[in-house]
């Protein structure tokens, strides 16, 4: 079973709503926590610890100057626009290149090979027996997360995956969700938390995953978030107050589920819900 | 000039803080909303008179079925596992596909083409504050940076010379870079939380390798006394100032809620973004 939490917008409390699942759902069976927000993982700070570290590599043009004849076939062929030949050399930018492969097909001169080029990493961390953090990092100026993404997700091995979406629709959240059995949404209640939910909703609606709806931060009226759900036909499975005193337990790198145990059970239910909705699916 | 409100960590306020520099701005303004995948700047700054003109920032691949041999080559070199041939042809997966191209070179039978996808839209109107410029990036389209520069190349009007207000992306990838190529400044809007402190580490070591000048804004100061401290001690050390420091305060979930620049309520949040602004401008 693998779920990751997405949300749209930033800042909802998507890592919260993951720290906090994996924690619980660790004391009963063996799960992996993959951070899947490359740009900026944060989950480590709820589960410190020495990682292991395994270095991601995408390939890049290596080009051979003594048999390329700078007949541009590569500059015209690359689409992100990686590789510019001018009379006398070849431009390379290896912060446009997607990695395709295409230019050392193109070449009919055979002059490109590929090299290998650090993009990011993926951090392991045991946190107990029962518990593995795999924190995508993606090296800062670089732009592949999804690669990274994806390498974290390959080292995670337990049956239960939870899975941490970056905010946002785009490539790197598609590569969190798109084979994920269910998408939890994570949502406050405000014009700008059900906008962006209702983009990412659409997301899974195209993906044809079930889904469920966390709304963090409540201050008690979230007929904004509700009337978004019934529409959508999306449940709205679990309501977490603001609170000053859980932002503290938070700050200190603390999880509600450890701290309150009646929040420990919160999590438990949402689980048990997931389980029932995806058999019936 | 241009300035880019961004935050690496998202949901600290980056809408907030640059609704209420446009709001505190006289004179005509330009707005730009380069969080494509979520925008909310147009929630705040209501457009009239908007034009919505499609975007076509990708290709996909296409294959002709009555032609594919099913030989497979095409799914051999697809880095981006879009390409698998069914019982009869290869077919693709249109979410996976990055438009690169590879497979069209290997076709025996030249039976892929790139097709151009409409991935989202760009949309421009007119606010109370001069033009925004926005943009709907569709639902499983990819790529954002791409449309993040098509948002801004639109904005910058030549015949325009108004200051532009660019409300950014979370994160430290290839929208945040497409966002700050260029500007003036960026303010950066962090928060005492664990989280947001190391995002905007992160955030840093991006703008500065990319040679631009920053600020830094703290919101909600005084949630953690340790942490405010924290993001002092980082911006001392970058040489970043800190143009501000607002309060933890109840009228600024009114302001979201409500969809108005929360410097339109007299209240302690509105306060410390006036004399924000004062501080940032004086700095300009």
């Amino acid at each position: 079973m693998k779920i990751t939490i997405a949300s749209g917008k930033g800042g909802t409390g998507k890592t919260m709503v993951a720290a906090n699942l994996a924690y619980v759902l660790s004391q009963h069976e063996r799960v992996s926590l993959v951070d899947c927000d490359a740009d900026e993982p944060d989950l480590h700070l709820y589960f410190p610890g020495e990682p292991r570290c395994v270095p991601v590599k995408t390939g890049i043009p290596k080009i051979d100057t003594h048999a390329c004849d700078l007949c541009g076939e590569c500059g015209t062929f690359c689409r992100y626009g990686a590789l510019t030949v001018l009379k006398d050399r070849v431009l390379f930018f290896s912060e446009m290149c997607h990695s395709c492969g295409g230019c050392t097909i193109v070449c009919s001169r055979h002059a490109i090979s590929e090299e290998e080029h650090a993009i990011g990493s993926v951090e392991i961390r045991t946190i107990s027996d029962t518990l593995t953090l795999y924190s995508g990092i993606m090296d800062p100026g670089q732009v592949l997360a999804p690669n990274i993404i994806r390498a974290a997700k390959e080292e995670a091995a337990s049956a239960l995956m939870i899975c941490d979406a970056a905010p946002g629709i785009a490539c790197p959240v598609i590569e969190a969700s798109a084979d994920a059995d269910f998408i939890l949404l994570v949502t406050e209640p405000t014009p700008f938390g059900v906008a962006n939910l209702s983009q990412m909703a659409e997301l899974t609606r195209m993906l044809k995953i079930p889904a469920a709806v966390v709304i963090n931060r409540s201050f008690g009226d979230d007929e904004l978030v509700h009337a978004f759900c019934r529409d959508a036909d999306l449940p709205v499975w679990l309501t977490i107050p603001f609170s000053r005193e859980f932002a503290a337990v938070q700050n200190a790198g603390g999880l509600i589920s450890r701290a309150f145990p009646e929040w420990e059970k919160a999590f438990l239910d949402l689980y048990a819900g997931i389980c029932s909705r995806g058999d019936a699916s | 000039m241009k300035i880019a409100v961004v935050s690496g960590k998202g949901g600290t306020g980056k809408t907030t803080v640059a609704a209420s520099l446009a709001d505190l701005t006289s004179g005509p303004l330009i707005l730009a909303d380069c969080d494509v995948d979520a925008a909310n700047f147009g929630l705040v700054f209501p457009a009239k008179d908007t034009t919505t003109i499609p975007y076509a920032g990708r290709e996909v691949a296409c294959i002709c079925a009555n032609i594919c041999t099913g030989c497979g080559a095409c799914e051999d070199v697809c880095r981006f596992s879009a390409v698998h041939v069914n019982e009869w042809a290869a077919e693709v997966d249109p979410l996976s596909c990055e438009g690169c191209g590879t497979c069209t070179l290997v076709c025996p039978t030249d039976a892929v083409t790139l097709k151009k996808m409409i991935s989202g839209e760009i949309i421009t109107g007119t606010t109370e504050k001069g033009p925004l410029v926005s943009a709907k990036l569709f639902a499983g389209s990819g790529n954002s940076g791409r449309m993040v520069h098509e948002v801004k190349r639109r904005a910058q009007t030549p015949d325009l010379d108004s200051p532009v207000i660019i409300d950014g992306p979370p994160g430290i990838g290839c929208p945040l870079i497409a966002t700050v190529g260029g500007v003036d400044a960026v303010l950066m809007v962090t928060e005492p939380g664990i989280s947001a402190v190391h995002d905007l580490k992160r955030l840093v070591t991006v703008c500065k390798g990319l040679h631009l000048r920053m600020f830094a804004v703290i919101n909600r100061y005084d949630l953690s006394k340790e942490l405010d401290r924290e993001i002092e001690k980082l911006c001392r050390e970058e040489g970043i100032p800190i143009v501000g420091r607002i309060p933890f305060d109840e009228h600024v979930v009114t302001a979201v809620s409500s969809c108005i620049p929360v410097t339109r309520i007299s209240c302690p949040a509105a306060e410390a973004l006036c004399s924000m602004k004062e501080i940032l401008f004086s700095k300009l």
